[in-house]
């Protein structure tokens, strides 16, 4: 049977990982093919590095870092952050990354989805959608409203969000990569109505991001909540949660998952 | 050992490299057609469309090399679908493949919304046949004739050895050359691997299915396959 997945975030800049982590036996901790590594041996199913680089050596370094994590990492990951260009994409992909996120880029130019999935396959692009809720409603309410954001939800682009999510399935993206702004760093939980809803307008896979705090939230999100993977940082980073503990956990609940071990 | 993974612009033959470089073994990553006839083994990569993948081959002429192949050869994902004779992905009715295996390969059409394609994720492997799937674990069928005498495995929860990594919207069905099964949606199976003669073929991604896949790789650099 197909398994839901559980998928950990690094955040990197300048080839380092930027968000600290608790976990005591890594040689460097900021290493992110050392983070990588360690996840991927305790039974995570997929990773996504981001990269948050801003300098011109960014290309290069990222590059490089795609490499290391390919030779040392037998599960798929995906690389994200400020990727536009075709020649960036192909760059990536032929260094070993299984997959490229797109989504400041897209945003611009939607036309860039239907080329890249021409080019390299839908199973290659993921597409990431930041969005926040604009209305009032009460959370999981038929009524409320989510529009796309963009430099971390700071910038609105004037389009709704489900539906925005439905263009870029249908010109070819793989996956969506949905990330709440409205519950990211709470810890109070996905959006689980919103995540629903895009899940229901996409045949794509969705992975939702955004608000992981506790071993229910995952349940929720993927059972309810309808997404087929769910996404996380700081609770992996920091060990609130451990891989194994929340895929038992998981099973118990009764969502099929690959044991960690 | 020698072993050549063929080169064809064929999507992420760098996966494969480094998850042959893991097991501590090295490969040639070349499109020449004496250096594949003159390998112990041969892996074919692929990922991407179907007729864009069949132009390259073509172009390269490979397409008339590797069915004469003898050694043991191994199609990855979209390399094994190439192993077929036609698939639906492509232009106009789809593509004409290699044809070294009687399978035709066609598109999943999901039940229902919550069935989505790709069929992308960790998925488990049963009904292994040949050598290549050697000592890898298969869930536990109880059945209601089973003989009460029985020892029950004591818990019926699923082991990490059975799952592999699958990205892929086409599939070949079931048949005679089917040596290991996965079913999408549950209860509807495809080929998850697949053999006739010295070619083999699976259709998950060998190279980035965590150990499971390791083992695999190993079973087949090393393995008897006979």
């Amino acid at each position: 049977m197909l398994t839901k997945r559980l998928i950990a975030c690094l955040d990197v800049q300048n080839g380092r990982t930027v968000k600290g982590t608790n976990f005591v036996n890594l040689r460097d901790a900021g290493d992110p093919v050392a983070l990588a590594a360690r996840y991927a041996q305790e039974g995570i199913d997929e990773l996504v590095l981001l990269d948050i680089t801003a300098t011109v050596e960014k290309r290069r370094t990222l590059i490089e870092l795609v490499r290391n994590v390919a030779r040392e990492v037998n599960i798929p990951f995906t690389v994200g952050g400020g990727i536009g260009a075709v020649a960036d994409v192909e760059a990536l992909l032929l260094s070993g990354a299984d997959k490229v996120s797109l989504n400041s880029s897209v945003l611009r130019e939607p036309g860039l989805i239907d080329e890249l999935a021409r080019r390299f396959g839908s199973q290659a692009i993921v597409v990431a959608v930041d969005a926040r809720q604009t209305n009032e409603t009460s959370q999981g309410a038929a009524d409320e409203t989510w529009e796309v954001f963009t430099h971390g939800g700071r910038h609105p682009v004037g389009r709704e969000a489900v539906a925005w999510c439905r263009e870029a399935a249908e010109r070819g993206a793989g996956e969506i990569l949905l990330t709440s702004m409205s519950h990211d760093g709470t810890r109070d939980g996905y959006a689980l109505g919103f995540t629903r809803a895009v899940s229901a307008a996409v045949g794509v896979p969705v992975i939702a991001s955004g608000g992981a705090g506790a071993a229910s939230h995952f349940r929720d999100v993927l059972l309810p909540g309808g997404a087929e993977a769910a996404l996380a940082a700081s609770v992996f980073h920091f060990g609130d949660l451990s891989v194994a503990g929340l895929k038992n956990y998981l099973l118990a609940e009764g969502v099929a998952m690959r044991p960690a071990g | 050992m020698n072993i050549a993974v063929i080169d064809y612009q064929g999507g992420n033959v760098q996966s494969v490299l480094f998850a042959l470089e893991r097991l501590g073994m090295n490969a040639t990553l070349t499109s020449d057609p004496d250096v594949i006839r003159g390998a112990d083994r041969v892996l074919f990569p692929g990922e991407g469309e179907a007729s864009s993948a069949m132009r390259a081959l073509r172009a390269a002429g490979l397409d008339k090399v590797l069915p004469t192949l003898t050694q043991p050869f191994l199609g990855i994902c979209l390399g094994m679908q190439l192993l077929g004779r036609h698939s639906q992905e492509g232009p106009a009715g789809g593509t004409e493949l290699l044809g070294m295996l009687p399978f035709d390969v066609v598109r999943f059409t999901p039940p229902d919304a919550a069935h989505k394609v790709p069929h992308m994720g960790w998925n488990n492997l049963h009904d292994l046949k040949t050598p290549l799937f050697a000592g890898l674990h298969e869930p536990v069928e109880v059945s209601a004739q089973s003989d009460s005498n029985q020892v029950l495995a004591p818990s019926l929860l699923p082991t990490a050895a059975d799952y592999v990594y699958f990205v892929h919207s086409y599939y070949a069905p079931v048949g005679d050359y089917t040596i290991a099964q996965t079913s999408y949606p549950a209860g509807v199976p495809f080929s998850a691997g697949v053999r006739y003669r010295n070619f083999y073929g699976l259709q998950f991604h060998v190279e980035k299915s965590g150990p499971v896949g390791e083992r695999i790789l190993h079973n087949f650099l090393t393995g008897d396959l006979g």
